[in-house]
């Protein structure tokens, strides 16, 4: 016999699945009667087959470890995590809303700074912020739009009710990986997509395409190319699949130039051919080595001033990550209401800022309880989850906060939700996840339908980061009113 | 417009995919030949060592010249053998890996499920002489999978153009190297007393380049050393004759940009200078035109490289 619902115990937890009575939610109902059907070799089959059409699409990450890089097969669970179709278009309004006030707020700061002179901001953390770029004030990019691309972080808490973890509005990076998982889900469980109605999710690359073609109103054909670091940055594998599906080029810093008139050019085997949109994936700081990073290889001499003179576009904008500081993401709710005036949709998770001398106190005082987090890192690096600490490590963490105080931020340790997850031969627990919803702003907005799943693979813990034993699962937003 | 990066790197996929192709079907077909015989004739192992120009990397690896070092150097020392069979895939992997922009993506999980097919069979023992047959031909098969995928499913534009120079380039030069390597056997051996030997080496020479059913067909229903040696050289219908290889070439290149240039420097290397007027004494001649065809297979290498790979 299967999955015996009645057994599994999510805890304190809220369940995506099950509720606490063992029963399933309705957007799972027929998932986990599915699940309950099918027999232990069964599932154990299914799950063996995905992870050897993983193993056949390529689908690879890379961890950096002392003994060199690895390419690792992506982890995968095959149950899905479902979101009914109802709460979902609420919350992609909540996004969108989101993006549109944090790219105002970018455009003003490098404009009037109309938020700092009404004294929403303090003007300190603008100015102390390593994302804050002056080569970039007064610049005034398409659509006044800086943030093209933003992977916005959502949890659930115990309320059952999303909240905004972070906005990474620089690269983020993650949508291959929820196009895959759906590709692999329908190989492994075909039957469940003609009794559900799960909506589809595959128009995020031409929706992609659309915004970046977008960026270059006056081409008519524009040349859009993909800019990566190269083969050994851990998310080549998606700057392969994202040009493969745009039909656009894949370039490495070597393959471009920019040229007396100021334009860029990709070296192509008839010469020298002019490229209009550049989605770059590198930082900032190496996409330039005449503006920033004097010895970076990845980027482009002189790129900075073709994009300052509007001859090429970059997505997303340099300067963008000004607005992901997780110091400024305690401003948001107050950034939505001051340029858009209206409530935020989506709640943010309470916030208590090193750099003010009472929070402060309030983190140390609490830090046992409390998550910590570095104002700049991303990929969950540098951060102390409290409840999981030693004395030693949270002593430490006293010492940095003191010694930076502007760079820490704590926030309460959420009870993160859970969702059924494989852990051995006819075994199902919870783990933790999150959610990464895609958000496109260009001329229009688009957000992804769900997102990328990010499952904290080991019990009890609450990192999802693949560089750290994350596993993911696909996501499903089912229409429960469709016939 | 195909990125000078990615050419190069297409044309690279297209030759170590034909080179893992090419290699298989040579240990299979010598693994058929020493069957054939006699047992007093010494035809060692070694010449697939000596054919592909790998005797100073063989011997730091190994010191006894036996069917099963060669076997496993030729197919599966990819840390020793940059040019074996397992070495080779990786290569098509890892080109395809960093192309995957443009190929299609059939291709990449075909040589993913490849790579991992080759090293669990030869993990598993697929080497030995009971299951290589069987190992070798589902490579081959694979090999040819992919080759129709991409063929059939890729547009017919400069991607292409490059595929088929880079496999072509590759045809060519294995053949060369085959044709040799039978000429020698039989050039160093005297084989009056049994006269069927010559029969079985060149049996084996057109079955390595997969042309023994189109030489039957075209040229003669029995096998004659000095027409097979014709055939595989000059043949203008048998895809991989040295000639028609070239004349692939010569097309492809013609439709790329800068095909032109690069038309006037082939001219330049007379690639057809120095072809004996007769195969009928398969002498020194043969094997100094054939070293000949090699040189100057890789100065077209060189042509294409400075041409379209590096615009610095």
């Amino acid at each position: 016999m299967g999955i015996n619902w009645k057994q599994y115990q999510a805890d304190i937890f809220y369940d995506e699945l099950i509720d606490e009575k063992g029963n399933a939610r309705l957007p799972a109902k027929h998932l986990a009667s599915y699940l309950q059907s099918l027999d232990e070799d069964e599932l154990q089959a299914r799950q063996q087959l995905a992870d050897a059409a993983i193993q056949d699409m390529g689908i690879t990450f890379t961890v950096y470890t002392e003994e060199g890089n690895i390419d690792r097969s992506w982890p995968f669970d095959i149950i899905p995590r479902t979101i009914s179709a109802k709460q979902w278009r609420t919350t992609a309004d909540g996004l969108i809303q989101r993006l549109q006030a944090l790219n105002l707020f970018i455009d003003d700061l490098y404009h009037d700074q109309k938020i700092i002179k009404d004294g929403i901001v303090p003007r300190d953390l603008i100015e102390q912020s390593t994302n804050f770029r002056k080569e970039c004030v007064g610049i005034s990019p398409p659509h006044g739009v800086w943030a093209h691309i933003c992977g916005t972080d959502l949890v659930r808490d115990h309320d059952g009710e999303f909240y905004v973890l972070e906005d990474n509005l620089r690269v983020p990076s993650g949508v291959s990986y929820m196009l895959e998982n759906r590709s692999i889900t329908k190989r492994v469980l075909p039957e469940l997509f003609e009794q559900d109605k799960i909506l589809p999710i595959s128009d995020y690359t031409s929706q992609l395409y659309k915004t970046l073609a977008d960026l270059a109103p006056n081409v008519d054909k524009p040349e859009i190319v993909v800019l990566t670091p190269g083969i050994y940055n851990s998310a080549y594998f998606e700057h392969a699949f994202l040009a493969q599906q745009m039909g656009a080029e894949l370039v490495e810093g070597s393959d471009l130039i920019v040229a007396k008139n100021g334009y860029v050019y990709m070296k192509t085997i008839g010469g020298l051919s002019r490229v209009d949109v550049i989605y770059r994936r590198i930082d900032d700081l190496f996409l330039d080595p005449k503006v920033f990073q004097k010895d970076s290889v990845l980027g482009v001499p002189g790129l900075m001033k073709a994009w300052q003179t509007g001859k090429v576009a970059l997505a997303n904008a340099p300067g963008a990550g000004v607005a992901d500081d997780k110091v400024i993401y305690a401003y948001v709710p107050q950034i939505i209401k001051y340029y858009l005036d209206q409530d935020p949709i989506i709640s943010n998770v309470e916030t208590f800022l090193c750099s003010d001398k009472k929070q402060r106190q309030y983190v140390i005082d609490n830090i046992g309880k409390l998550v910590v987090k570095p104002a700049n890192e991303s990929g969950g690096y540098g951060m102390l989850v409290g409840p999981h600490s030693t004395k030693k490590e949270q002593a430490e963490f006293v010492e940095l906060i003191k010694r930076d105080p502007r760079n820490y931020i704590g926030q309460p340790t959420l009870a993160l939700s859970t969702a059924p997850t494989l852990v051995g031969p006819n075994k199902v627990e919870p783990r933790h996840l999150d959610l990464r919803p895609f958000v496109l702003q260009g001329k229009s907005s688009y957000v992804t339908t769900g997102g990328l799943t990010r499952v904290a693979m080991r019990k009890g813990s609450l990192v999802v980061n693949s560089s750290q034993g994350g596993g993911s699962k696909d996501t499903w937003i089912v229409d429960m009113e469709a016939k | 417009m195909l990125l000078s990066r990615v050419a190069e790197r297409i044309y690279w996929t297209a030759r170590y995919l034909q080179r893992v192709e090419s290699t298989a079907r040579l240990v299979n077909v010598y693994t058929n030949l020493l069957m054939d015989l006699p047992k007093d004739i010494d035809i060692s192992w070694y010449n697939l060592i000596t054919l592909n120009s790998a005797e100073e990397k063989y011997e730091e690896r190994y010191k006894i010249q036996d069917e099963r070092n060669v076997v496993k150097f030729t197919l599966a020392d990819g840390d020793t053998n940059t040019n074996s069979m397992i070495a080779s895939l990786e290569m098509v992997r890892e080109n395809l890996r960093t192309t995957r922009e443009v190929m299609p993506e059939n291709a990449w999980e075909l040589i993913n499920e490849l790579v991992s097919f080759a090293k669990k069979s030869i993990a598993d023992g697929a080497l030995n002489r009971g299951k290589r047959h069987e190992f070798l031909t589902q490579v081959i098969n694979q090999c040819q999978l992919i080759q129709g995928y991409v063929e059939s499913t890729l547009s017919h534009d400069e991607v292409w153009d490059m595929w088929c120079i880079g496999r072509a380039l590759e045809r060519a030069d294995m053949t060369t190297r085959i044709l040799d390597a039978g000429a020698n056997m039989l050039f160093e051996h005297d084989y009056k007393e049994k006269s069927h030997v010559p029969l079985v080496v060149w049996g084996n020479v057109l079955r390595s380049s997969g042309g023994d059913h189109s030489y039957r067909r075209h040229v003669a229903a029995s096998v004659y050393g000095p027409k097979v040696v014709e055939f595989l050289i000059s043949d203008k219908f048998f895809p991989r004759s040295v000639g028609y290889c070239l004349h692939q070439i010569e097309l492809s290149v013609k439709k790329l940009p800068r095909g032109r240039k690069v038309m006037s420097a082939i001219k330049t290397l007379d690639l057809g200078h120095g072809l004996p007027s007769s195969f009928e004494q398969l002498d020194g001649e043969l094997s100094g035109y054939l070293n000949d065809v090699q040189v100057k297979i890789g100065d077209l290498h060189s042509i294409f490289a400075e041409t379209w790979f590096s615009l610095d």
